[in-house]
C-alpha cells in the first residue's frame, strides 16, 4: 500500500518536474522579446481587464501605449494618477487633458414601492432571463427589472441592491467601465459624465397617462421643467424630460420643481455663490443677472448672497468683473472660508 | 491496418463526432461559433492540440502509468499535467515560430486547455488500446470533426443574423435548437463504421 503511495507520488512529481523543467527551458530557449516598456506599463496599470479603454485587458493597453499607438491616459479608470506613472515610464511629460471621469447611473427609480408589476415573475432570478418572458414582470416597459445582472459584472463592486429593488452606484468606486449598462438588459444604467450633476432618471416615453399608472416616479410629461429652467436646457421629448447638458448649470430648480420626482441630483453637492468681501466693489452686475434674485446689496457696497435662495448657477460669477465671487459646495465652504481669511491677515 | 485507420478517423470525424455524437466541447462549440474565420481558425489549433494530444497520451499511458500500476487512478491526473504543459509549449512555439499565427489563435490556445475534447481523447485512447498511429488518428479525426462542426455551426449562425427568429427564441435558445437538430442529422452516419 506505501509502496503504491510512494510509487504514485515519485512518478507524478517527476512527471511534473519534468514537464515544468521542460517548460522552462523552452521558454527560456524560445523567449520572444517584448517591450520591457509595455510591461513596466502593465504594472502600474489597475489591472481590472475590464476593457473601458477598447483594448483586450489591460495587456493589451499597455502594449498600445508602449507602441506609441496610444495616449498615455488611454487608461479611463486609473484616470491622473496612473496617466502621470505611465508618462514617467515612457518619458513624456505631458498626460493630456484628464478626461472628464465616467460614471454610471441608474435611470429608473420604480423600485418595490413605486413602479407597479403586471405579472408575478418565478423564472430564473436575473434580469436577462425576466426580461425575456414578455419584457419582465415590471409593468413599466422601461423599468429596472431589480434582479441585480448589474451588481454581478460589476469588476468593483460599486453597485449593491438597495432594499428598494433598485441598484444603487457608489460612485466613488465606480471606475466608468460601463459593463454593467452593457448587461442591463433594460438599458436602465448608462455611462454620464461625472459633470452632469442633474438627470432625469426616468426613460419611460409612453404616453403621461400611461405611465403615471405604472410608476409613481415616472416621468409624466408635465413641462414644469421646462417652464422654471432658467436655461432653456432641459426639454420634454418623447413624454419624457431631456437634459441639454451643453446648457445645463446643475441649478437643480427643474429636480425642486418636479412633481413626480423623476428629476433627481445630489443635492447636498448644491454649489452656493460666496462673496469676496475684500474684492466686491458694489457694481450690482450680480444682482441683476441673478435668475432668482438671491443677491441683494446698494450700490457701491458690498453685496451679499442669501444662502437659501441661492441656486447655484454660477451666472453671477462669470459676470462679475472682480472676480469677487466664489462657488462653493457645501462640504468645502469652510476650507474655502478659512483660506480666505488667512489670505486677508 | 489502413482499414482501420480509416475507420478511427471517419468515425471520429462522422459517426462519432465528438460535438454532435458525444456532446463533448460544447463550450467552444457555441461560443466560437459566431464567425466563420474565427471558428475555423480555432479549429484548426484544436486540432493541432488534439494530435499532439494523441501522441502525449499514448506515451504517457504505456510508459508511466502502466510500468508503474497507476492507472487506475492517476489517469486524469497525469493527462491534465501534460495536456496543460503541451498547449503552454504550443502556445510558446507558435508565438516564436509565427506571430501572425499567435495573433491569429488569441485566447483560443490556452482556452483548449479546458476543451473536454482533449481529455475525452486521452482516455479513449487507453480505453481502446490504440497504438501510437492509432491514438494519432483518433486526435486528428477529432480535432477536423470539431473543426468541421464548429465551420457548420458558424455557417448556419451567421445566416441566422438574418433570419426573422421569434423573439422567444432569439439568442442563445435558437443556437441549442440548431445544435440539436445538426446532432440529429449526424445520426445519420450511424452504422457507417464500427462503432469505436
Amino acid at each position: 500500500m506505501s509502496n503504491i503511495i510512494l510509487i504514485s507520488i515519485l512518478s507524478m512529481g517527476g512527471l511534473g518536474l519534468l514537464l515544468g523543467a521542460g517548460l522552462a527551458i523552452a521558454s527560456k530557449q524560445l523567449a520572444v522579446e517584448t517591450d520591457p516598456k509595455a510591461d513596466a506599463i502593465l504594472e502600474v496599470l489597475p489591472g481590472a481587464n475590464c476593457g473601458a479603454c477598447g483594448y483586450p485587458g489591460c495587456s493589451g493597453a499597455a502594449k498600445a501605449i508602449a507602441e506609441g499607438r496610444a495616449p498615455v491616459n488611454t487608461c479611463p479608470v486609473g484616470g491622473e494618477a496612473v496617466a502621470k506613472k505611465v508618462a514617467k515610464i515612457m518619458g513624456v511629460d505631458d498626460i493630456g487633458a484628464s478626461g472628464d471621469r465616467k460614471i454610471a447611473r441608474v435611470l429608473c427609480q420604480g423600485g418595490n414601492n413605486e413602479a407597479k408589476t403586471k405579472a408575478e415573475y418565478h423564472g430564473v432570478k436575473t434580469c436577462k432571463a425576466a426580461s425575456m418572458v414578455n419584457g419582465g414582470p415590471k409593468a413599466c416597459p422601461f423599468g429596472c427589472l431589480g434582479f441585480g445582472d448589474c451588481t454581478i459584472v460589476c469588476p468593483v463592486d460599486a453597485i449593491i441592491m438597495g432594499d428598494n429593488g433598485l441598484p444603487v452606484i457608489d460612485e466613488q468606486k465606480c471606475i466608468g467601465c460601463g459593463l454593467c449598462a452593457e448587461a442591463c438588459p433594460k438599458n436602465v444604467l448608462a455611462l454620464v459624465s461625472e459633470k452632469n450633476e442633474v438627470w432625469v432618471s426616468c426613460r419611460a416615453t409612453m404616453k403621461p397617462k400611461e405611465t403615471r399608472q405604472v410608476c409613481s416616479k415616472g416621468c409624466i410629461a408635465c413641462k414644469q421643467c421646462e417652464k422654471v429652467c432658467p436655461f432653456d436646457a432641459v426639454h420634454v421629448n418623447n413624454n419624457v424630460a431631456v437634459i441639454d447638458y451643453e446648457k445645463c448649470r446643475s441649478c437643480m430648480l427643474c429636480v425642486e420643481k418636479c412633481p413626480t420626482k423623476s428629476i433627481v441630483s445630489a443635492f447636498s453637492q448644491r454649489k452656493k455663490a460666496v462673496i469676496i468681501e475684500e474684492k466686491c466693489t458694489g457694481c450690482t452686475v450680480c444682482a441683476r443677472n441673478c435668475p432668482v434674485k438671491a443677491i441683494t446689496g446698494e450700490v457701491k457696497k458690498v453685496h451679499t448672497v442669501n444662502p437659501e435662495l441661492c441656486i447655484g448657477c454660477g451666472i453671477c460669477q462669470e459676470k462679475c468683473r472682480m472676480n469677487a465671487i466664489e462657488m462653493v459646495r457645501d462640504g468645502e465652504k469652510e476650507i474655502k472660508t478659512n483660506n480666505k481669511c488667512a489670505t486677508a491677515k | 491496418m489502413a482499414k482501420e485507420l480509416f475507420f478511427i478517423i471517419v468515425g471520429s470525424i462522422f459517426v462519432n463526432n465528438f460535438v454532435f455524437s458525444r456532446f463533448l466541447g460544447n463550450c467552444p462549440f457555441l461560443g466560437v461559433s459566431n464567425k466563420t474565420e474565427t471558428a475555423i481558425g480555432m479549429g484548426i489549433a484544436t486540432t493541432f492540440v488534439l494530435t499532439m494530444t494523441g501522441v502525449a497520451a499514448y506515451l504517457i499511458q504505456n510508459y508511466v502509468l502502466v510500468p508503474f500500476g497507476l492507472e487506475d487512478f492517476l489517469q486524469i491526473v497525469a493527462f491534465i499535467l501534460v495536456i496543460a504543459s503541451l498547449v503552454q509549449l504550443v502556445e510558446m512555439i507558435v508565438l516564436k515560430v509565427s506571430p501572425t499565427l499567435y495573433n491569429a489563435f488569441g485566447i483560443f490556445l490556452p482556452l483548449i486547455t479546458t476543451n473536454c475534447i482533449v481529455m475525452a481523447v486521452a482516455l479513449l485512447i487507453p480505453l481502446n488500446n490504440y497504438n501510437l498511429v492509432e491514438s494519432i488518428a483518433l486526435g486528428f479525426g477529432a480535432g477536423v470533426g470539431f473543426t468541421l462542426a464548429l465551420a457548420l455551426m458558424s455557417g448556419i449562425r451567421e445566416e441566422l443574423e438574418f433570419a426573422d427568429v421569434p423573439d422567444a427564441l432569439k439568442g442563445p435558445a435558437i443556437v441549442f435548437i440548431t445544435a440539436g437538430l445538426l446532432s440529429m442529422i449526424f445520426l445519420g452516419f450511424t452504422g457507417l463504421v464500427p462503432l469505436a
